[in-house]
């Protein structure tokens, strides 16, 4: 039944739906967490009462810096650990490196870094020809699944794509034509 | 698993193996992972400092390698589940059992703790979508897998049952009350299935995925709607409440929600916004005045278009955070193995790690009725 069926047939009508007499049998664990404490300042309820005193934890051993680590301004350092995947590299890492010049705060921050994650995209790129692998996008891009499931859409995405990159060509080769006349 | 730009991942064996960085860490042989929905804002180019050659992947489980001369709870050989946050367990916010919020494991930003496999944003950290993956402060977050505990619950306790419970925990659910999930995805079916621990009195989800509406139908028990099918879902869920609105609304979506033209432009396609703010705009404009929205959606740092206006005059409270795992395993565990939860129930994709990219696709492109797809390393196909 649709969904303005359903209401037009009155099945919201009565309160028979938010009846919890059933709910015990009908659904197993029915109820059993609910907890009247539960207010909506929760989980402040955990509060010590030593909030004073929150710069003096113990802080764990630091990780060696062995690679780059860009770090929030809104920080003093980098944290006791860290990731060490990917450290800025190339066009890339000089974008990365300029928006931690700024704070979360700010669009300067976030704005480069997505730039910068574009570059990355076409530094792969030429990182893998550098290393003689000639990636695969299609079967990056799961295509193969794509075939599995879905064909009909899969070849007529591909269809459409070729008629209109032959309509462009067609189109800028027709202009150049007219331009050198 | 090798990130390699947006809607593009492969399966890479050069990969150096993850080493012990620092006394507290675990080397961990990885059993199980999944791909989680909050993994596809990464696979959609959405999340900012998301690099190439990164691996994804923070829902997983695995067997203790080696461990850091500091690791006193874990030895070689414990299976463990592996919870999606990195926590270092004495930080002011760990005390506070905020383990989503560990000021002492994301250099490059304040507002997120580290997650494994969730960008330099996160912390920078590659994650389990690999045979092998490093586990800082190993004391901390992993959870040997109690006996019994079937390896494919164990690895959906890891992220999307404690993101749903907590969901809706932070909907303070009372009673009887009419709780609304927006996003019929893993997190929100989870969502809705543990809107009933609470109490509540119905349950309602909405997505616009047919397939993904009948799951969750049995799943959680729940009423589900297409939003496709509606003129306006705020309008469709004032008249289905009397007219009030729900007592909470729940937001599983996060940025990549459909719905609205404008939102999936600036939200998505562009994108200049943190992410398509479609069902969050929807959870604010359908909870009842004084209700309570809860987000466990992912968005991005950007700003995002959302009524705030309304949420002062309704006198909302929001509530959100990234899932507590830790915190909630304890009653989680009790839940999976008395029989009240099937959290594996929500797999219909088992899927060789070598061929992640397909698995990606059919999660992205929500193929062949996918709802969770569970990534299994060629080393421990017979775990």
């Amino acid at each position: 039944m649709s969904p303005e069926a359903a209401i037009e047939n009155g099945a919201f009508d009565s309160d028979n739906d938010r009846n919890i007499a059933g709910r015990p049998k009908d659904i197993p664990g029915w109820g059993m967490d609910a907890d009247p404490e539960n207010n909506p300042t929760y989980p402040m309820k955990s509060y010590t009462g030593a909030d004073h005193e929150r710069l003096k934890y113990e802080r764990p051993p630091q990780q060696p810096l062995t690679v780059e680590i860009l770090h929030s301004i809104e920080r003093p350092g980098p944290t006791r650990v860290f990731g060490t995947s990917t450290p800025p590299q190339g066009i890339s890492g000089h974008v990365r490196r300029f928006a931690f010049r700024y704070s979360e705060s700010t669009y300067a921050h976030w704005v480069p870094l997505v730039l910068a994650d574009r570059i990355d995209v076409v530094q792969g790129i030429i990182d893998d020809l550098k290393r003689g692998h000639i990636p695969n996008i299609f079967a990056e891009k799961g295509w193969n699944a794509e075939w599995k499931y879905n064909r009909a859409g899969l070849i007529k995405k591909i269809a459409v794509s070729a008629v209109v990159v032959t309509a462009v060509v067609v189109l800028l080769s027709r202009k150049k034509r007219r331009g050198l006349a | 698993m090798n990130y390699r730009g947006p809607f593009r991942v492969r399966a890479d064996r050069n990969k150096p193996m993850p080493e012990i960085l620092h006394p507290s860490d675990a080397i961990v042989r990885v059993t199980r992972s999944c791909i989680c929905g909050s993994d596809l804002h990464l696979y959609h180019g959405l999340v900012p400092d998301t690099r190439v050659g990164m691996t994804f992947g923070h829902e997983f489980t695995g067997i203790v390698e080696e461990i850091g001369p500091n690791v006193q709870n874990l030895k070689v050989g414990d299976h463990v589940l592996v919870p999606f946050n990195i926590a270092c367990g004495s930080c002011p916010f760990c005390k506070q059992e905020l383990y989503g919020n560990c000021h002492e494991s994301n250099p490059e930003a304040t507002a997120v703790g580290g997650i494994f496999g969730y960008s330099h944003t996160a912390g920078g950290y590659d994650g389990g979508q690999a045979e092998y993956v490093r586990v800082p402060y190993a004391d901390v977050g992993p959870v040997i897998i109690p006996k019994g505990m079937d390896l494919d619950d164990a690895v959906l306790l890891t992220d999307v049952t404690p993101t749903g419970y907590q969901a809706a925990e932070m909907g303070g659910i009372r009673k009887g009350d009419t709780v609304v999930v927006f996003g019929a995805g893993p997190v929100g079916i989870m969502a809705a299935r543990c809107a009933w621990f609470f109490g509540a009195g119905r349950v309602i989800i909405i997505d616009h995925i047919e397939y993904r509406l009948e799951f969750a139908k049995t799943y959680s028990y729940c009423e589900a709607y297409n939003f496709k099918e509606m003129d306006d879902p705020v309008v469709f869920l004032k008249k289905a409440t009397g007219g009030l609105g729900a007592d909470v609304c729940i937001d599983a979506v996060g940025c990549d929600a459909a719905g609205n033209a404008l939102q999936s432009l600036v939200g998505r396609k562009l994108p200049l916004t943190g992410g398509s703010a479609t069902a969050l705009h929807w959870a604010i404009n359908s909870v009842k005045k004084g209700g309570i929205v809860s987000i466990v959606g992912v968005y991005g740092p950007l700003d995002t278009l959302v009524p705030i206006g309304n949420v002062v005059n309704k006198g909302l409270t929001i509530r959100a955070n990234q899932a507590s795992v830790k915190r909630l395993l304890p009653r989680l565990i009790d839940h999976v193995m008395a029989g009240r939860l099937n959290p594996k129930g929500l797999i219909t994709h088992r899927i060789p790690l070598e061929e992640v990219a397909e698995g990606y696709h059919i999660f992205s492109a929500k193929r062949d009725n996918c709802i969770k797809p569970l990534l299994v390393p060629s080393s421990a196909q017979t775990a």
